[in-house]
């Protein structure tokens, strides 16, 4: 599974991993869309804690999950960014719009 | 400046491609010793326009995309990535940061990924004929 899902009545976590592009997001977006429109969380976080890979498709996939709970009035945060998956965010002004945090630990 | 080793590559235009096409760059161009997150950066360009030819250069069909990458003695990686689909008609505007034809899911940020990641991006394109992008790094920093 490319995405692990962990919820809270008000919050669902979705845990990332493996490589995020454009063949792949597509799985990762319909897992994440099912949680969030059965629950619709106040919060949800996008946890790039496991991700190895990541181009622009990553920030496709954080800004359509942005309009789909800022439709019901939810947030979202992105957590656990790499620095390259960080400077790849970055360029699409994202930061404006969502909490964006990044790793600490070292870069795999 | 002289080129030390070549590879081509043909791969079709599957998205489940992407992944062997990235890969494979980024091994060809570790020869030349780049630090991790120069190959990480190698990576995300190539996924860039690899994808960008499964999804706007053959929307609707599988066709081929020609990959060719160059090392140099001066530590340069030069990489080609060109379709035969149905071209840009105004590359300047396609390479604006945040365009997309597409909406949705597509971020409109490739080739500001790639100018970004790579030290050079040069962008051809004929419509209904095809696009070629040349992306150069140096990795001699070292």
């Amino acid at each position: 599974m490319p995405v692990q899902i962990t919820s809270t009545p008000k919050k669902i976590t979705a845990l990332l991993t493996g490589e995020i592009d454009h063949h792949n997001s597509a799985v990762i977006r319909e897992i994440i869309d099912q949680a969030v429109r059965k629950q619709q969380p106040q919060l949800l976080i996008m946890d790039f804690g496991g991700v190895t890979f990541m181009d622009s498709s990553g920030v496709g996939l954080v800004m359509g999950r942005y309009r789909t709970v800022q439709n019901y009035g939810g947030k979202i945060e992105v957590a656990n960014l790499s620095k390259q998956y960080y400077r790849v965010m970055r360029l699409s002004g994202i930061e404006r719009l969502a909490k964006i945090s990044v790793r600490e630990a070292v870069d795999k | 400046m002289k080129t030390t080793n070549k590879m081509k590559l043909v791969i079709e235009s599957r998205s489940v491609n992407e992944g062997f096409a990235r890969a494979a760059v980024a091994a060809f161009a570790a020869q030349l010793d780049p630090t991790v997150e120069e190959l990480a950066d190698i990576k995300t360009a190539v996924s860039e326009a690899v994808t960008n030819c499964i999804v706007h250069a053959y929307p609707s069909t599988v066709g081929l995309i020609y990959i060719t990458a160059e090392l140099t003695d001066s530590g340069t990686v030069k990489i080609k990535i060109r379709d035969r689909g149905c071209g840009i008609a105004d590359v300047r505007q396609a390479m604006e940061p945040l365009f997309t034809t597409l909406g949705g899911e597509r971020s409109g940020l490739g080739f500001a990924v790639m100018e970004s990641f790579m030290d050079k991006v040069k962008v051809t394109s004929t419509v209904n004929k095809g696009t070629c992008v040349t992306m150069t790094k140096n990795i001699a920093s070292r």
